[in-house]
């Protein structure tokens, strides 16, 4: 399986995991969508040597993974196959920031590699926490919170209709890697020229399918306007998912547990 | 290059969200107004075509390098700014969502550097002025380049300017800019010199697509100038409510504004600060992290680091202590709350 | 019962670049027909089906589709009558679920919600899978696929079917499901397509098209039959009533 393949699958995968059945699948996709941002903000709002703070958090990803039955090794391993960027720009701060801010025993910790540490630390926690709410959720379900939400209908039905076609035509795009590299037989990655007449054919052959669709529309009383049935309502279970996952992050914002904790072990040793 | 939730504080996230949001919000009024019903299927598909089409690498002349297409322009020029800006939402979101590029906080930031340059600047102000009324091929060559090119440059300048203001990453201004603008000239070339061609490939075989998209879209000045000045305002708001209500480590920001604009301490940070620690002294959150050390960092010349404040060693290995322990009953519960759930 | 009757005269249709679909096509389908629409690639099949829902309108010549001329006027009533299934499921099925674009029809047509619900349902049980609603289309199977795009069009109750190649792509099973199937509806049907098995199996009469034009109107038997109306269209008698390859009889006829 080629790159596009394995991407598409991917998608295809983390859709099948939202086919679920847990008492977390079936909460109203707001809920799920609200408790995500809050979580992302709050671990996001720590200062950039906050390292010890940020690992009570774990309980959010660790709690829906396993309560939804999600699996972990599979999402913590998408999560950790795509920092790059992150690492990249964190790198620099064991480089420039050498300043020692604690010790343990005779070593000494510079504050780089603390705020390098946080920085990946942030990554694993926000990256993990946007998967399980896709794997929870579905997209189609997260895109239904969002126009609930007020998100305008213009701009959630294109995303719809994005998200419907991506398997088409990752699927098309797929079929016509394959086909040139098959007959490519020493370069694996392709030239300018080729990949050129590549897209303008897959986009060529895109034009056509928006105007077969927009057909296929017309042909069943498409007015301008997408109509969709929903019946969703909050109820006493999502209020409750809400604002406890609400409380526990404020909670953990302003009350450093892990530092409790280690107090209480240290009082003990000494 | 995308931006990562780990890499932004939530004043800048929130900051950049609002313009974002603003602009989705905008953008979706305008193409329902443009009430082009052909243009609801063809931009969901165009997006599906942007996002294949990002999947397929190719080497790049004279570099051994692989890349592969943004494609803002592609779409910019396909269908006029407002539909192209919501389809390259669209694109990052599911990025984001499913192969958790950036990440949700980041999202913000991303639409508006990969979106708004392409979408909003160059190509209103570059690309239609270049290729004007008559299309050709070497007109639609110079456009799409020099507009890839710029929006590129602004959208690097972007990353770099959100990453400083946010202060996690210790990179300064002038070495990341270094990094990142030479290296976008090139990826700008090569996408100008990719959508060029793939716009008059398919100019040339429906010429009917190009002109339609042109003509559908009259950008009103005035309307435009409006928004901007609308953006401006909320992103402020959101910005001065947010850093003071979440930031608990402002120096990045004031750290550039101060470079910025070369003057002295602004007012009402210095307010914030007082309120901030008599809020942090309440809390007592972050114990090893005295507020002083801002203080002192705020004296001209901070780049060389003041020296730090001593910090509590028993403190710190305390919190070190701690946190393995709550990542240890963290990873218990988990393993338990699925053991029972095997059992149920 | 006028209105489910399909009536075409001489109509003519070339596209904006110059190429010719249509040069003066004719025929009357009355009600309860089913009737296969065969001829080589190009022949302008495609093109007379845009025809039938007024996407495309001739440029000489008069389409009546039961009580309406169309007209751009009627098209919407048109539009109802004539329910069209078209040749690539995916360009048909465009909604984030299956229930969603099963209800996309009758929502347009303003239909109260109870009563969409009722259609739907009672469009996915006809062609029996109910039991996909919640589905998302690009994870059903081609068959699955195809079998929803017909429930699209039977949810807004048309009196017409017009098909565009429905077996294509389709395994030998549930290509023999889809014919059973096809064989239940009481629609007037049209059904264009190069699989002339399955042209025997349902449709009783045949229009044949070639190079925009009408060759042959007659029974299906006699059509398939006739090698040399079948040669200059560039088709070829259905395996049905080939000579069996193994022991050299000719096959019974199905029908």
């Amino acid at each position: 399986m080629n790159n596009i393949g394995k991407n598409s699958f991917d998608i295809g995968y983390l859709d099948t995991l939202a086919a679920g059945d847990s008492s977390l699948h079936h909460l109203d996709p707001r809920a799920k969508l609200i408790t995500t941002c809050a979580f992302i903000i709050t671990v996001v709002s720590f200062d950039k040597y906050a390292l010890a703070v940020l690992i009570p958090f774990f309980i959010y990803p660790v709690a829906l993974i396993s309560i939804g039955g999600l699996p972990a090794e599979y999402l913590l391993k998408k999560a950790f196959l795509v920092c790059p960027f992150a690492v990249l720009v964190g790198i620099f701060n064991p480089l420039v920031d050498r300043e020692i801010i604690f010790h343990i025993g005779a070593i000494g910790i510079p504050g780089g590699w603390v705020s390098f540490l946080s920085i990946l630390l942030r990554f694993v926690l926000t990256v993990t926490a946007a998967l399980i709410l896709v794997s929870l959720t579905g997209f189609n379900r997260v895109c239904e919170a969002l126009l609930q939400l007020g998100v305008p209908k213009a701009f959630v039905v294109q995303l719809l209709f994005f998200y419907r076609y991506i398997f088409v035509l990752t699927d098309e795009a797929e079929r016509m890697v394959r086909a040139r590299s098959l007959r490519a037989f020493n370069a694996s990655a392709m030239g300018l020229r080729n990949f050129i007449s590549l897209a303008g054919h897959l986009l060529l052959r895109t034009l056509d399918r928006a105007e077969r669709i927009y057909r296929a529309m017309c042909c069943r009383g498409f007015d301008g306007h997408i109509r969709i049935i929903r019946s969703s309502k909050i109820r006493c279970q999502e209020v409750v998912f809400a604002s406890a996952w609400l409380f526990v992050f404020v909670l953990l914002r302003f009350f450093n547990v892990s530092l409790k904790i280690g107090d209480v072990i240290m009082g003990l040793f000494q | 290059m995308h931006m990562a939730d780990a890499l932004i504080s939530p004043a800048v996230g929130g900051v950049m969200w609002t313009a974002t949001a603003g602009l989705i919000a905008y953008s979706a009024k305008k193409v329902s107004i443009e009430a082009d019903d052909r243009k609801v299927p063809l931009m969901g598909v165009l997006g599906a075509f942007i996002f294949a089409a990002q999947m397929i690498n190719f080497t790049i002349p004279a570099t051994g390098s692989s890349g592969h297409l943004g494609g803002g322009m592609i779409l910019a020029i396909l269908l006029g700014p407002y539909a192209a800006f919501l389809v390259m939402a669209s694109v990052l979101i599911v990025q984001a969502l499913f192969f958790a590029d950036g990440g949700l906080l980041a999202l913000g930031c991303n639409i508006f550097n990969l979106g708004f340059f392409s979408c909003f600047v160059a190509y209103p102000l570059i690309y239609r002025r270049v290729v004007g009324q008559k299309s050709t091929q070497g007109r639609i060559l110079v456009g799409a380049v020099i507009s890839a090119i710029v929006g590129l440059q602004l959208g690097a300048l972007s990353v770099v300017l959100e990453t400083v203001f946010s202060g996690i990453s210790e990179l300064p201004f002038h070495t990341f800019v270094l990094l990142m603008q030479p290296i976008h000239l090139a990826i700008g070339i090569v996408e100008g010199l990719v959508t060029a061609a793939v716009v008059t490939f398919v100019w040339k075989a429906r010429s009917e697509i190009v002109r339609a998209s042109r003509n559908a879209v009259p950008i009103g000045k005035v309307s435009m100038k409006k928004v901007l000045v609308g953006l401006f305002a909320a992103a402020v708001i959101a910005g001065g409510t947010l850093s003071w209500f979440a930031s608990s480590n402002p120096d990045g920001l004031e750290w550039a504004i101060f470079r910025t604009t070369g003057k002295e301490e602004l007012e009402t940070p210095h307010n914030l600060h007082v309120a901030l620690a008599k809020v942090q002294e309440k809390t007592a959150f972050l114990p090893d992290y005295s507020i002083k050390k801002s203080e002192d960092e705020k004296t001209p010349g901070a780049d060389a680091k003041a020296p730090w404040p001593a910090v509590d060693p028993g403190t710190s290995v305390s919190g070190l202590v701690g946190g393995s322990l709550t990542l240890f009953m963290v990873v218990l519960m988990g393993v338990g709350l699925r053991r029972r759930k095997g059992q149920s | 019962m006028s209105h489910h009757i399909v009536e075409a005269a001489d109509l003519h249709y070339a596209y904006p670049d110059g190429t010719v679909g249509l040069r003066g096509v004719s025929f009357h389908i009355s009600h309860g027909e089913s009737v296969a629409l065969v001829g080589e690639n190009g022949a302008g099949k495609s093109t007379l089906l845009l025809h039938l829902n007024g996407y495309l309108s001739a440029s000489r010549g008069t389409l009546r589709i039961g009580d309406y001329l169309l007209t751009p006027k009627n098209l919407n009533a048109v539009r109802r009558s004539v329910g069209m299934v078209f040749q690539n499921p995916d360009d048909q099925l465009f909604m984030p679920t299956v229930f969603d674009d099963v209800a996309f029809g009758p929502l347009n047509l303003g239909l109260e919600k109870q009563e969409v619900l009722r259609a739907v349902t009672q469009a996915l049980e006809t062609v029996g899978v109910a039991h996909l609603t919640k589905r998302p289309p690009y994870k059903l199977s081609q068959g699955e696929k195809r079998s929803v795009a017909i429930a699209t069009v039977l949810a807004m109750s048309p009196d017409i079917l017009v098909m565009d190649e429905p077996t294509s792509s389709l395994d030998p099973r549930s290509r023999r499901r889809l014919i059973e199937l096809l064989k239940t509806f009481q629609h007037t049907k049209i059904i264009a397509t190069h699989d002339l098995d399955m042209a025997l199996d349902v449709c009783e009469r045949t229009v044949v098209l070639h190079c925009g034009q009408v060759t042959a109107d007659g029974k299906t038997k006699e059509i398939l039959q006739n090698e040399e109306l079948l040669r200059a269209s560039s088709l070829e008698r259905p395996l049905a009533m080939q000579r069996c390859p193994a022991c050299s009889t000719p096959k019974k006829p199905v029908v």
